[in-house]
């Protein structure tokens, strides 16, 4: 190999390792020069407890990506567990109850998807497609397709600080360092990645399969549930028509942060910074006051472009490194 | 000057980093068969794949007929009368045979599939090749080999006047090789140039009008086939002399360390015995469809079994997962490395640590530097080379794939390695090591089941063998009973051999 075609693939890998990081920062610059008042402290606090929710449910789907799975009720089991969550304070007055209920009932929905997938070999798509009606639906039954307000200090987790720190940033920093943990430095996360990569093999090298699936829905549900009393108490109220949607943000940070639907590949650094490009953009266009409609168009381009870059880079990479080894 | 159907001229073509072919020139005569031999990144692949249309060549060019022409894709291959024959084949499992075979050149009368004419022509096709399936059979419902029949069938069936095929022997029984070889020479007689790559010394000597070896991405000899012999053609491959083929080493037998009694899964396999001791090399012959893999895997708990004992180090032992027989230390090597051995998009470390991650968790971490220094030092004695830990193993080639798995396994510190075909796939320098690391690995103590397809590799390698014939075990042979024909004999279910009480 000659020092140039050392040199580039050595760039090359470079550039394939950070190239999100790179367009994260290219964003930041553009933005501070669009908009002056875009590095003001008060911009970017609230765009940090703008994206906390959707970027901590985006870990949970990365999880669930990474071993060939994906949860499509995040948002209504986000609403479900909130809103149970809010009564329960309400009754009682106790944030700890609030927060162990919220959990409890996020952490259930997702073992009755699990169970689904396990037991009965459902496609994942379609269990928690499945879990997304039926939680909804119990959202609204529950209060009568009713909002609940005056929540009092439930509030303080979503709208408060700790010095010049906003709670849900915490919160986020926090599940950050839990996701990264899980994947890096634990036998579980390491079986996901091999799950996902092939099944089959994982289970021929001794990896339980199903409790490592089911384990991984739980983790996303502890996940849902926390994301739930964080959106609730930023709202203002038990909603249980919230969070619509909000699955399809969690998926879209993860697939811009370069998780691959294919399984098996994806990080908690790459999920945080895919996060922050959609909250970015969105806020750029909010300060630049484009147009709703057309920042929906734009965010959907983004994603064409993700996946278009993801699969693009992967032949590259395949072909290059192929070509490397072989000799 | 000969007159050449293919020729390429100076081909060279380079990839970021690697010249992978050096100014390659070859022809194929018009009816004849060119067998195309390298170990396995020699460039083979790659000039296939230009011949092909999937890659463009940076220099040279190629003639067909001693036209020079250009093949930007696959179907432009197809358009000038290149069919391909791939070694992983590829089909659709939901199709049909009568699909299959027309798939993508189904005829078509005023905008609708003439699906009376694609029933006709299938019967026809297949009543030519006296191949026994019905057109409306699920291609998924079929065997491995039938596929490949079938892939072969639709080659033919298209008229192909230059047909490349990539080991297609690799996964078929010998009778299909037989049918197979009959059906090149009659094409061949037909006319049509046949280039075929092989590793295997016995087919490419009684297939081959002309021989080509490649290395390191140059032909280092092309010689009609009266002029080369084996010992020949596999130094040049290799670039060396190989010491023997099989370096089979005198061990002293051990205790018996696996003994399987009376193991039965209705359907597959029924009334299986067999045993073998520390530092054995204990073979398993039989046909394509005989069990033996069913029986491994039931043995290694992937599969489950209704009946028979299994006992380890003379201790009965009920294995019902992989993680029971990891705790009773046994490995083993699947024959599909890619489906059921490795994670491709993972990088070797991890594929490395995977079935050993708990000698690398304290107290709930993984343990990284702990994990580099074994799976390094590992991959070391195992010979694997790749450029570091953190490569992505589809990236690796066939030899070291398979190290990959066996590294793997041997964390495991195994006392029983059951390997499934083994060397299938992999070069022939690649497959002299994984011999010696077989060797050594009996050395070490452990008893090693040998599953294979290749009569000489059992018989070069294996103390004793069973033989296996639809789903019984036919008969067991001593090393110096070992012939080609006693195996083939009970593989065939020509006799049956009573075992001698145990």
């Amino acid at each position: 190999m000659s020092g140039i075609g050392k040199a580039r693939a050595a760039w090359s890998s470079i550039s394939r390792s950070y190239s999100i990081y790179f367009v994260l920062a290219a964003l930041i610059a553009l933005s501070s020069i669009i908009n002056p008042n875009f590095f003001s402290g008060e911009n970017i606090s609230n765009v940090t407890r703008q994206i906390s929710v959707t970027t901590i449910l985006a870990f949970g789907e990365t999880i669930l990506i990474i071993c060939g799975l994906l949860d499509l009720s995040s948002g209504s089991v986000l609403a479900l567990s909130g809103l149970l969550s809010v009564a329960s304070y309400k009754a009682t007055g106790s944030m700890a109850l609030a927060f162990a209920v919220a959990i409890g009932v996020a952490v259930l929905c997702n073992l009755v998807s699990a169970a689904m997938v396990t037991k009965f070999a459902a496609p994942s798509f379609i269990a928690t497609l499945a879990m997304q009606e039926m939680a909804r639906g119990s959202a609204l039954l529950f209060s009568r397709g009713q909002n609940i307000y005056q929540i009092g200090d439930y509030t303080k987790v979503g709208q408060g600080s700790i010095g010049f720190m906003p709670i849900p940033l915490l919160f986020l920093i926090g599940l950050f360092v839990l996701t990264w943990y899980i994947l890096k430095n634990t036998r579980f996360g390491r079986s996901l990645y091999a799950i996902g990569g092939n099944q089959e093999a994982a289970k021929a090298s001794g990896i339980n399969v199903n409790s490592n699936k089911v384990l991984a829905f739980a983790v996303n549900g502890l996940l849902v549930g926390i994301a739930g009393v964080l959106f609730m108490s930023r709202v203002n109220a038990g909603l249980p028509n919230g969070a619509i949607n909000y699955e399809f943000q969690g998926l879209t940070s993860s697939i811009i942060g370069g998780t691959s639907f294919s399984g098996g590949i994806g990080t908690a650094g790459g999920t945080v910074v895919g996060a922050f490009i959609v909250g970015f953009l969105n806020n750029i266009m909010n300060l630049a006051n484009v147009n709703s409609y057309t920042q929906q168009i734009a965010r959907g381009a983004i994603i064409a472009l993700a996946v278009i870059y993801d699969i693009w880079t992967k032949n590259r990479r395949t072909r290059s490194l192929v070509k490397r080894t072989a000799k | 000057m000969e007159s050449y159907k293919l020729q390429v001229l100076n081909i060279s073509k380079s990839f970021p980093g690697v010249l992978a072919l050096d100014d390659i020139s070859l022809g194929v005569r018009k009816g004849s068969v060119l067998v195309l031999s390298g170990e396995n990144g020699a460039g083979k692949s790659t000039l296939m794949k230009i011949i092909n249309g999937v890659y463009q060549p940076d220099r040279g060019e190629i003639r067909i007929d001693g036209k020079k022409v250009l093949i930007r894709s696959p179907i432009q291959a197809r358009g000038l009368g290149i069919s391909m024959i791939f070694q992983e084949l590829n089909y659709i499992p939901e199709l049909t045979v009568e699909e299959s075979l027309f798939c993508g050149r189904l005829p078509v009368v005023a905008g609708r599939v003439d699906w009376k004419a694609v029933r006709r022509r299938t019967l026809e096709l297949l009543e030519r090749e006296s191949l026994p399936y019905s057109p409306s059979t699920r291609m998924k419902e079929l065997s491995v080999s039938d596929i490949q029949m079938l892939e072969i069938l639709k080659a033919v069936s298209m008229d192909a006047g230059i047909l490349i095929m990539d080991e297609p022997t690799s996964a078929i029984t010998q009778r299909e090789v037989d049918r197979l070889f009959q059906k090149i020479a009659e094409i061949k007689a037909r006319g049509t140039s046949i280039i075929y790559i092989s590793h295997k010394m016995d087919e490419i000597f009684r297939i081959a009008d002309d021989i080509a070896i490649l290395r390191d991405g140059r032909v280092v000899d092309s010689k009609p086939r009266d002029e080369l012999d084996i010992d020949r053609v596999i130094s040049l491959m290799v670039g060396r002399k190989l010491e023997s083929n099989f370096p089979k080493r005198r061990i002293e037998l051990g205790e018996e360390t696996l003994r399987v009694e009376g193991l039965t899964a209705p359907g597959v396999f029924k009334d299986i015995s067999f045993h073998a001791r520390a530092g054995e090399i204990v073979g398993f012959a039989g046909l394509m469809g005989a069990g033996r893999t069913e029986v491994m895997r039931a043995v290694f708990g992937l599969d489950p079994h209704s009946s028979g004992e299994i006992f380890v180090r003379g201790k009965r032992v009920a294995i019902r997962s992989v993680k029971d027989s990891i705790v009773s230390r046994l490995a083993m090597l699947s024959e599909d490395r890619r489906r059921y051995g490795l994670v491709p998009v993972r990088s070797l470390r991890e594929n490395v640590s995977l079935s050993s991650l708990r000698r690398f968790i304290y107290r709930g971490r993984l343990h990284g530097a702990k994990e580099t220094k074994i799976v390094s030092d590992i991959c070391a004695r195992m010979n694997v080379k790749a450029p570091s830990l953190a490569t992505v193993v589809e990236a690796l080639s066939g030899g070291n794939q398979q190290k990959v798995v066996l590294a793997k396994w041997m964390l495991n510190e195994p006392d029983i390695l059951i390997m499934d075909e083994p060397t299938r796939g992999i070069d022939v320098g690649a497959k002299f090591e994984i011999y010696k690391l077989m060797g050594d690995l009996a050395a070490e103590r452990r008893a090693l089941v040998l599953v294979s397809s290749e009569l000489p590799e059992l018989i070069g390698m294996c103390d004793r063998i069973y033989v296996m014939c639809k789903g019984e075990i036919a008969g067991e042979l001593a090393r110096d009973d070992f012939t080609q024909e006693a195996i083939m004999r009970l593989a065939t279910g020509l006799e049956k051999r009573e075992r001698a009480a145990s």
